[in-house]
């Protein structure tokens, strides 16, 4: 043993001085650089108005007192010129990239509906995908500004996880799909098998629950990704594969023989999905609350992108009015543009036109409204005044 | 009057004193590191503040309320998050116990056949190392479970209600045996035979050495077992185990041995990927044995074999063991790609639990902690065994 060389490095002392020296310098130089850039920062986080970028500020703001100056996400987006939205990617109608390396969709539209609000340009969003476990850390982290993607409100998430949801977009529930010629209809004939699910997402946990509750055992096949999920079904690694309604609609259009499988007439649990943004900042938070309302609110005074201009020119009711920014200062004081609302409705359109662009009618998914109507139609949706 | 700091006279010879130096430069560096340490805590907590989030390993004791598909200890979604990620880390264990012994004896096979003297053998032995080596292991795990397990029939009415074994794309079944009443005597007679016949066998051949006698070591050591299992069969009038055959239900396997496709695609995986890298070891190791070795070895007579085990191995050994360690502890780490193809190992629940209740940083720090622990303690082991083939110096 004690014919090994020695590994230790034994220099001239005068070297080891030199180094050593020069090191501890390095060092020091870079903690007083280190405390000064976090000065910076948390000079930026305290006094926010003196930070505001100039484009945040057009002549019209400075004119007027109601103009609530950006603060905090919102200054940061503007002077950013860009909303980072994290996203799925993968589901079609909710978003999904096309050959063209577009992304379109209905969590999509959400956040270009901000951008519009924010920047008056759709295009101004950059988006990042995520899997279903990676978008409440992005969110908290900040490294995306809204999270849309098919993310349903509960109350861990709101109160552990730190995301502050929206408005609910889209009242779905969790279903479960299978082979056409398996002859399975009821959740009780599953007893023993394999269902394949998404890990990451309330759908494992409602999963679990269903069928504890009815005391069935069951193989859970769980994966991190939704196309690895289902690939593994329609390879028929599982007997079932399960996740929200909406998503196993979407999902199935993407299977190489869609009429072979069929989705169950079971809904597992409620799935109220809604984008959201980290919690701790309330004017960014409330910029996502009123645009999303502005959809559902112009669904129901309908106005639709076709014919917001002539009933801006129009219009006599100063709801409307108010509303579309043609009096009043509502978008002023979230710090928007005062026509926030009929910009939105311009370039991306009312509730109806984004559900029907995407998952509706006019989709190839065709799914059903549902409770995704109006409230004045028997609905859920119901926007608070604009006032 | 001079004050004496450190033996010195004064200040100045301090100042000048290099060890003076050194130590104040360790100490800057040592403060540095706190510095940022500090700082970087300061902004994570005060970051997770504003989002309403606190730190802490309370949620720990929290009911996990998700199902883990696999597993080998039991677990219900009622237990806690910490059970979850024990049930997870015991896959993980799982994984790379089996992995490392698999992957060794690869290794080891397809390292000696890089130095066979067939042509062929040694060319595909070459081809084996390039591909495994130089794709990515998620590529690889992909291609075992979408490519590989994935395209195995499927189970459908052909398949047969009963068989010794089905290869299936939900997983393998292998007939497989199972205890019954009589396998705890079987068991403790078997062992009682098996230490009188290792005592017969050495008592046999020292009479050999000592006295030059006929040893028959085999005939006295198999007549003790034999004995053995004559008395074990009389006392039980039963068979040691029974043989459990996998039968199928409505469309899923039940019974035998049942070895799921993400399992055995991350088990494959691993021990491809590794195995390929420890063959190069293996093939470093044996070359780097002195020529004159082979040549003293064959001369003497010894046959290949014994050349092998008796004179090459051990000495090549020594040069093995350290970068085999290394291919250990990556072994270790690559099984957190399982998340890929959805095996359940302790990354994989890490990932639902941080998922389900936001606490990415606590999660995460238990998460380094355990593959710290565990790769250390391999480190441990092959260190011991790194020492006990080393020359001793007398």
């Amino acid at each position: 043993m004690n014919s090994r060389p020695s590994l230790r490095f034994k220099p001239q002392s005068t070297n080891v001085l030199r180094n050593w020296l020069s090191i501890s310098t390095i060092a020091l130089l870079t903690a007083l650089a280190g405390c000064a850039a976090s000065n910076n920062q948390s000079q930026t986080a305290s006094s926010p108005a003196a930070s505001a970028s100039p484009a945040a500020s057009s002549p019209a703001a400075s004119a007027s007192p109601v103009q609530v100056e950006p603060t905090g996400l919102l200054a940061q987006v503007l002077s950013r010129s860009k909303i980072i939205c994290g996203t799925s990617g993968k589901v079609p109608g909710f978003s999904f990239v096309n050959t063209q390396g577009e992304y379109s969709g209905f969590d999509v539209d959400i956040c270009r509906a901000v951008a519009v609000a924010v920047f008056n340009d759709p295009s101004k969003v950059e988006f990042r995908q995520l899997s279903a476990a990676q978008r409440f850390t992005s969110s908290q982290t900040g490294s995306i500004d809204i999270i849309s993607q098919t993310a349903t409100v509960t109350i861990s998430r709101e109160s552990t996880v730190g995301v502050a949801f929206g408005p609910v977009i889209l009242y779905d529930g969790q279903g479960l799909m299978v082979k056409k010629n398996s002859g399975i209809t009821k959740i009780e004939q599953l007893a023993g098998k394999s269902v394949c699910v998404q890990t990451g997402s309330t759908t494992i946990l409602n999963l679990t629950d269903q069928f504890r509750k009815r005391g069935i055992a069951y193989k859970p096949v769980s994966f991190d990704d939704n196309n690895a999920t289902f690939a593994a079904y329609q390879q028929g690694r599982c007997e079932a594969v399960t996740a929200d309604r909406s998503g196993l609609v979407s999902n199935r259009s993407k299977l190489p023989n869609p009429d072979e499988h069929t989705i169950l007439d079971i809904v597992l649990s409620k799935e109220p999905l809604a984008p959201g943004v980290k919690q701790g900042d309330p004017q960014w938070a409330n910029v996502l609350n009123w645009v999303v309302y502005v959809l559902i609110q112009a669904d129901e005074f309908g106005i639709t992108s076709k014919n917001v201009d002539q009933i801006a020119q129009s219009t006599k009711d100063p709801d409307i009015r108010r509303f579309l920014g043609l009096e009043g200062d509502l978008g002023k004081g979230l710090a928007l543009k005062n026509d926030y609302a009929l910009q939105v409705i311009k370039q991306i359109g009312n509730y109806s036109e984004v559900y029907d662009r995407n998952l509706g009618k006019d989709s190839p998914l065709k799914l059903e409204r549902g409770p995704n109507k109006l409230w004045t139609d028997g609905g859920l949706l119901y926007s608070p005044p604009f006032r | 009057m001079a004050i004496q700091v450190f033996g010195f006279k004064n200040a100045l010879g301090l100042l000048r004193d290099v060890r003076f130096w050194r130590i104040v430069g360790q100490l800057f560096f040592v403060l540095f590191l706190v510095w940022l340490g500090t700082t970087l805590w300061h902004n994570l907590t005060l970051n997770l503040q504003k989002a309403g989030i606190q730190i802490g390993l309370n949620f720990i004791q929290s009911q996990a309320s998700f199902d883990i598909g696999e597993r080998i200890i039991t677990y219900s979604p009622t237990d806690s998050f910490g059970r979850a990620l024990f049930v997870g880390f015991v896959n993980t264990l799982r994984v790379t116990g089996i992995g490392m012994v698999l992957a060794t004896l690869l290794g080891l096979v397809i390292g000696l056949a890089r130095l066979s003297d067939n042509w062929l053998i040694e060319q595909l032995a070459k081809l084996y190392v390039e591909v495994f080596r130089n794709t990515p292991l998620l590529l690889q795990l992909f291609f075992w479970y979408f490519a590989g397990f994935a395209k195995l029939p499927s189970i459908d009415s052909n398949t047969p209600p009963s068989s010794l074994f089905y290869l299936t794309n939900r997983g393998l079944a292998l007939t497989w045996v199972s205890a019954t009443a009589a396998t705890g005597i079987w068991i403790g007679l078997l062992t009682l035979a098996t230490l009188i016949a290792i005592g017969l066998w050495q008592w046999r051949r020292w009479l050999r050495i000592e006295r030059g006698v006929a040893s028959r070591t085999w005939l006295w050591a198999g007549g003790a077992i034999g004995l053995g299992i004559i008395l074990a069969f009389a006392i039980t009038r039963a068979s040691p185990f029974e043989w459990n055959v996998p039968r199928l239900n409505a469309t899923e396997l039940e019974g035998g041995l049942q070895i799921s496709p993400e399992f055995t695609s991350l088990l494959l995986g691993v021990t491809f990927f590794i195995a390929s890298f420890i063959a190069e070891i293996v093939r470093a190791g044996i070359q780097s044995v002195p020529k004159g070795q082979w040549e003293a070895a064959k001369s003497l007579g010894l046959k290949p074999g014994v050349m092998l085990s008796k004179v090459i191995l051990p000495q090549a050994l020594r040069v093995i063991i350290p970068p085999l360690t290394s291919q250990y502890l990556n072994l270790a780490k690559g099984t957190s790609l399982a998340i890929a193809i959805g095996y359940p190992d302790i990354y994989f629940v890490a990932n639902t639990i941080f998922n389900q209740t936001g606490r990415v940083v606590e999660v995460m720090l238990i998460l380094m902690a355990s593959y710290l622990g565990v790769n250390l303690i391999i480190s441990l082991i092959m260190n011991l065994v790194n020492y006990s083939f080393q020359i001793k110096e007398r």
